[in-house]
């Protein structure tokens, strides 16, 4: 078997390939923050003292945390039409759905931050005044947010990978524009070599970014 | 200034603290010492709500520590409190350690705080690393700042828990100066701390605690003077610690 990778052309990843990349971009980016805010409220009402926060927090992520993303995928996708009475694009289905979903995982990455935080550094801040949420908007999180840098971005890495899950509910990302392109080429196996390619190319990168933080985070310590 | 009356503490069903009555009168420098465990660090996080307590009551500056109604961070701003670990943020500059609370708490515009952080980082001796950070400093001058840090909230009274347990020999004078000098300037000031050099020197009384109770509470010249006056406990205590 031999490979031929000339069917390649600017042409042909502009076609196909190049809006697929970017939504799966944008699907990352959108995940990454909206997920970081969500997982955030998340994390602050499981550690709050009250029930009322507590425990709808607790449930909720470890039940997003139990159930395969594609399933959330699937099922968000094909309820949603019944819930609001008329279709919703595979598209935003994907981006509401990886939301909610990476606001489980961010969630407990950002209570493990807060709770890296020794408590004087809170007794430290409320004895000279400072109100609880002065404590953690100026104290606790600052700390927190830069002590969990490197795993949030090894999370986002890993949400990056999955973004080819879209798949199941036909959303067009970098992998279909792959496909469709080595279809319509005669070339599938080479087209999904590329991808593959990319993928790694990306997420190596992003991998190396991490190693860099953690040895300047170790360094200031 | 302080006064507590019949303060009670307990962790489930271990009592930390029993029946604790004690006043400090504007000016004075109290030395509270005592086994580990004693539950003199408790105490004094008692007395800016940093630790609940289960029945008693404390008036800290006119202020009922644990009432309900009270403004904890109007109370808390006018107490001063030095750590035994410093507790300085390590994320913020010097200078930003001791702005923070002038600017977020007592509503300070950010020349004001800024001079009133540099010259008590004057004070201090620490003029010099105002744009360093805590971890490029020595445990002496953490502990320096820390007290800054606190100062520059003008409290109307200091606490100190274990000042100088965390630093090397060589340090602890350089931070006992600076407490030196703020009790000669008539700081009101309550210490938890085994220098009882200092203790000796600077405090008016002396509190001694064990298993959470209030045993000795003298001048500091009854505690160190007539030895045979004291507890039992206390007399073990001051032969162990003034052995050598």
């Amino acid at each position: 078997m031999t490979f031929d990778f000339t069917f390649f052309s600017g042409s042909l990843l502009q076609t196909y390939v190049l809006h697929g990349f970017l939504f799966s971009l944008q699907l990352t980016v959108l995940a990454t923050c909206g997920g970081i805010v969500l997982g955030t409220v998340l994390a602050l009402m499981r550690l709050s003292q009250r029930a009322l926060f507590h425990w709808p927090a607790t449930v909720y992520v470890n039940g997003m945390r139990s159930i395969p993303l594609v399933m959330v995928l699937l099922w968000f996708f094909l309820l949603m039409p019944f819930l609001l009475g008329r279709p919703i694009g595979a598209e935003i289905s994907a981006v509401i759905t990886f939301i909610a979903f990476e606001a489980a995982f961010f969630c407990e990455i950002v209570r493990s931050g807060i709770q890296s935080i020794p408590k004087g550094q809170t007794s430290a801040a409320l004895a000279l005044g400072l109100s609880q949420q002065q404590t953690l908007r100026w104290i606790v999180l600052p700390q927190a947010l830069r002590n969990m840098t490197p795993i949030l971005l090894t999370q986002v890495i890993i949400l990056f990978q999955d973004t080819s899950l879209v798949y199941a509910i036909g959303a067009y990302d970098m992998l279909k524009g792959f496909e469709i392109a080595g279809k319509n080429s005669g070339r599938p196996v080479e087209a999904y070599l590329a991808a593959a390619l990319i993928y790694f190319l990306i997420c190596f990168s992003l991998s190396q970014l991490v190693r860099h933080l953690q040895q300047r985070t170790s360094f200031t310590k | 200034m302080i006064h507590l009356s019949k303060v009670n503490k307990s962790y489930d069903t271990v009592k930390v603290l029993m029946d604790c009555s004690l006043t400090v009168k504007k000016g004075e420098v109290v030395v509270i010492c005592g086994p580990s465990g004693s539950g003199k660090s408790t105490l004094i996080k008692t007395l800016n709500a940093l630790e609940p307590i289960q029945s008693g009551e404390i008036i800290t500056n006119g202020l009922s520590v644990h009432d309900a109604a009270t403004n904890l961070s109007a109370l808390r701003s006018q107490v001063g409190m030095v750590f035994q670990h410093f507790e300085l943020f390590p994320h913020l500059s010097v200078l930003d350690n001791l702005r923070l609370a002038q600017i977020q708490v007592l509503g300070r515009d950010h020349s004001e705080a800024t001079q009133r952080a540099q010259s008590l980082l004057a004070r201090v001796g620490l003029q010099a690393h105002a744009n360093k950070f805590p971890a490029q400093l020595s445990g002496g001058q953490q502990q320096r700042v820390a007290i800054a840090r606190a100062l520059a909230m003008d409290p109307v009274v200091m606490l100190f828990d274990e000042p100088t347990s965390a630093l090397d020999p060589e340090m602890v004078g350089e931070v006992l100066d600076v407490m030196v000098q703020l009790a000669q300037e008539g700081m009101t000031m309550m210490c938890v701390t085994h220098e009882m050099g200092f203790a000796r020197r600077v405090a008016h009384r002396v509190i001694f605690m064990d298993s959470g109770r209030i045993l000795e509470d003298c001048s500091s010249a009854e505690f160190f003077g007539d030895v045979t006056q004291r507890t039992p406990r206390a007399q073990e205590f001051l032969s162990k610690v003034l052995a050598h």
